[in-house]
């Protein structure tokens, strides 16, 4: 029987963005990565462009959390503490793509380390590593500009992909990354019309789009994910029906979310019905960014090494098998 | 297609008889085109208005039941995307048996899974189905396994079964169940009468879209409509592009062979991957995923992520409104309330539970609605949570007597301590990311 494949082209395509910086460019990185590009949705080979593949970050910390998960020290108790050691396990035996330093320690209730011993901490990473750094900041506002500041300016010229501005405070971190050459990300709180929102204050400030990455915030599964996937599904929809302010590449933290969750925490005992702990963490970890995958995310920090093999593996399958029908 | 109010009228017998209830067949007519009556109401229908009506009504994708008392529904399905209005049969996981694992270990197998479930927001989390593959010598062994899941359970079966006379001999075991055959090769009349005379729906199995289609209309004109698409692929990532041609092709083409459910198998992977792979065909248009084998861990975090994407995105999940422990309080612990948006709920429980501290939290009826709504809405404000407090005997509970309010309603706080006497309201932060430090700042008790 005849059958014709339906076929939907898009007017407008994802931007591409760029991360990391080579010594030829001014920075110290092997090499560049670069997401986005895609012209139709996720995984629609059959119908569009898709010259970049969604990476995985691995994430460092200037300082172990109270709330470290037990299941994750299993993996990483020899270097929590060495964020310059733990990036390159990350990368050399977990196949971390990029390296994301979480600054939460500068937080002034969570250790309120200055912003010179963030540098400190950033420029270990740097030194340790040579795939493109992501830096993550948090949301007390003034400590993270200071922070922001102070390590844009030590890594003036690296490109690295500053994490993250939001509405009430863009401009001092943005005019930073012009000024050092970095990339951005606008995180706002699952709401399509806030994103847009946002994107447009930014470019309004000749922040230049092709350095813009998108945060739409991430719920982990069962807190939330539902939104999260949905607000990301209508995000891309927008981008490639042509709105250049949503036709950016878009950030997920499954890492981040899933471990902060009692289902990724509660040992077995407890609850003997959700079965193993340290799988159940992966497994939830999987769940979240599979499916944000499928909705649009480019870019994914990831926490348990068993989940990140996985997740990888699975991408690098369904771009090699791409083509064809 | 649909067809008008006037294109229905026009089949009707025009007598405004009112035997169907309403007082003109032009009315009448009007109700079936808005769906709020169906033609089987008018008992003078001719056959030709049965007909025409019939393939009309026809929803895109059609509905198919798998199952005896309690049967799993898939299909039926309107949108691509979640956000345009909801999905609505929720996919129907399978977990398979092999007779080769052998007789004690598939009954202990099947009893595990039979009495396995968690509760996630009021919803009993199970799974659905038992596919049974036969892939023994020994004959006997696929009937008694299918003794033995009827024995022990009543969730509906998938029979996987490459040998016919054992197929039909197991089939004839379960005629009134509802029981699907899945096909590992090109349907032929051997198993269309199987499907006839024993009332099964059929899994068709094909690797491209024109054998299909070509399967489905010899099945459809042999007149089974139950009817499941296995279109099998080398990876996740084409599967994803399949099932999405699939949809499209049924919602968008209104290409009848593939209005039917879709049925996917996932074998020979491990476990992290199948499971990645299932989540991502969870969320693509798979109606039925097949799974090798039974890990509680992994089923717990693939239900929830079902319960998640099929929830309708204009009814947020409510959870129940109770007093909730958060660690392990005291009656001297702190109190805190808010609504009962299920989110609302999970982000506040989890962020006092990050603040390390115990408490009790106060979780009201809203109807689901997160707490600015719920305030715009009048229902939550000061009259209403003291009157939930009153109802559930807090006061006989805790002996604090400070009560800790969302930021975002600091306006209600004069309000509830009217309505509260005794009680000392105090105005917490506005979002939940901030309580492990407002705990931190504020005396609560």
């Amino acid at each position: 029987m005849k059958f014709d494949v339906p076929k939907e082209l898009n007017a407008g395509h994802v931007l591409e963005v760029t991360i990391g910086a080579t010594s030829e460019q001014g920075g110290s990185r092997s090499h560049t990565v670069t997401i986005g590009g895609s012209t139709a949705l996720p995984f629609h080979f059959f119908e569009g462009e898709f010259p970049h593949r969604p990476l995985i970050a691995m994430e460092v910390f200037d300082k172990k959390s109270e709330k470290y998960p037990s299941s994750l020290m299993d993996y990483y108790r020899d270097v929590i503490e060495k964020p310059g050691e733990m990036a390159k396990k990350c990368v050399d035996e977990y196949g971390a793509e990029l390296i994301s330093v979480r600054l939460e320690g500068t937080h002034p209730e969570k250790g309120n380390k200055s912003a010179d011993e963030a540098v400190e901490i950033v420029k270990q990473v740097l030194e340790s590593v040579r795939v493109p750094l992501i830096i993550t900041g948090h949301s007390y506002y003034e400590k993270n500009n200071e922070v922001m500041k102070k390590v844009c300016e030590a890594t003036a010229g690296e490109n690295c992909l500053i994490s993250y501005v939001e509405k009430d405070n863009y401009k001092t971190i943005a005019a930073a990354c012009i000024a050092y050459n970095h990339t951005l990300v606008t995180q706002t709180p699952i709401d399509v019309n806030l994103a847009k929102q946002l994107n447009i204050l930014l470019t309004e400030m000749s922040f230049p789009p092709e350095k813009i990455v998108m945060d739409p915030l991430t719920g982990a599964l069962g807190y939330g994910i539902e939104y999260t996937y949905s607000i990301m599904e209508r995000i891309r929809i927008d981008a490639l029906a042509g709105d250049k302010m949503m036709a950016f590449p878009m950030l997920i933290n499954p890492g981040y979310e899933s471990f902060r969750v009692k289902e990724t925490r509660a040992p077995e005992q407890d609850y003997p019905d959700w079965g193993n702990v340290d799988l159940r963490g992966a497994y939830w970890e999987i769940a979240t960014a599979m499916s944000l995958l499928v909705a649009g995310a480019d870019l994914l920090i990831m926490y348990h090494p068993q989940a990140v093999a996985a997740v990888k593996k699975k991408v690098e399958k369904m771009f090699d098998g791409r083509g064809g029908d | 297609m649909a067809l008008s109010g006037l294109d229905i009228f026009k089949l009707l017998p025009k007598t405004n008889c009112g035997d169907c209830g309403v007082p003109t067949c032009m009315a009448f007519a009007m109700k079936l085109a808005q769906k709020k009556a169906e033609l089987s109401e008018c008992p003078h229908a001719s056959e030709e208005a049965k007909s025409t009506l019939g393939a009309a009504s026809e929803p895109p994708i059609r509905l198919v039941k798998i199952g005896k008392d309690h049967p799993l529904e898939v299909g039926s399905e309107t949108v691509m995307f979640r956000h345009e209005k909801t999905f609505f049969h929720q996919t129907g996981i399978a977990i398979q048996l092999r007779t080769s694992e052998g007789e004690s270990t598939l009954e202990q197998k099947i009893r595990e899974i039979e009495e396995y479930r968690v509760e996630r927001v009021g919803e009993m989390l199970k799974t659905d189905l038992f596919l049974i593959t036969h892939d023994s010598p020994d004959k006997d062994i696929f009937l008694k396994t299918i003794h033995l899941v009827k024995e022990n359970s009543t969730k509906g079966i998938i029979l996987d079964c490459a040998e016919y006379e054992t197929l039909k001999a197991g089939t004839s075991l379960l005629k009134d169940s509802h029981v699907a055959v899945l096909l590992k090769k090109t349907i032929s009349d051997d198993w269309i009468d199987l499907a006839k005379i024993y009332n099964c729906s059929l899994i068709l199995n094909s690797e491209s879209y024109e054998d299909l289609a070509a399967q489905v209309e010899k099945t459809k004109q042999a007149g089974i409509q139950d009817i499941l698409l296995n279109l099998t692929s080398k990876n996740t990532g084409m599967q994803i592009q399949q099932n999405t041609i699939l949809r499209r092709s049924a919602l968008k083409k209104a290409y009848k062979p593939f209005g039917f459910p879709l049925f996917h198998q996932i074998n020979t992977e491990t476990e992290f991957d199948m499971f990645a792979t299932a989540a991502a065909l969870l969320c693509k248009y798979e109606s039925i995923i097949a799974l090798p084998e039974y890990n509680r861990a992994l089923l717990y975090a693939l239900l929830t992520l079902r319960q998640n994407i099929y929830t309708d995105p204009q009814k947020p999940i409510q959870v129940d409104p109770k007093v909730y422990p958060i660690g392990e309080p005291t009656p001297e612990s702190p109190v805190f309330v808010t609504t009962n948006f299920s989110l609302t709920y999970f982000i506040v429980s989890g962020e006092i539970e990050n603040s390390g501290i115990s408490a009790h939290l106060v979780v009201c009826d809203t109807e689901g609605q997160s707490v600015l709504t719920a305030w715009a809405a009048g229902k939550f404000v000061g009259e209403n949570i003291a009157k939930f407090i009153k109802t559930i005997n807090l006061e006989q509970q805790v002996k604090t007597r400070k009560i800790v309010i969302p930021g975002f309603v600091s306006q209600i706080s004069g309000d509830l301590e009217e309505n509260l006497p005794g009680w000392e309201v105090i105005v917490g932060c506005q979002e939940a990311s901030d309580i492990p430090s407002f705990v931190k700042n504020v005396e609560l008790t």
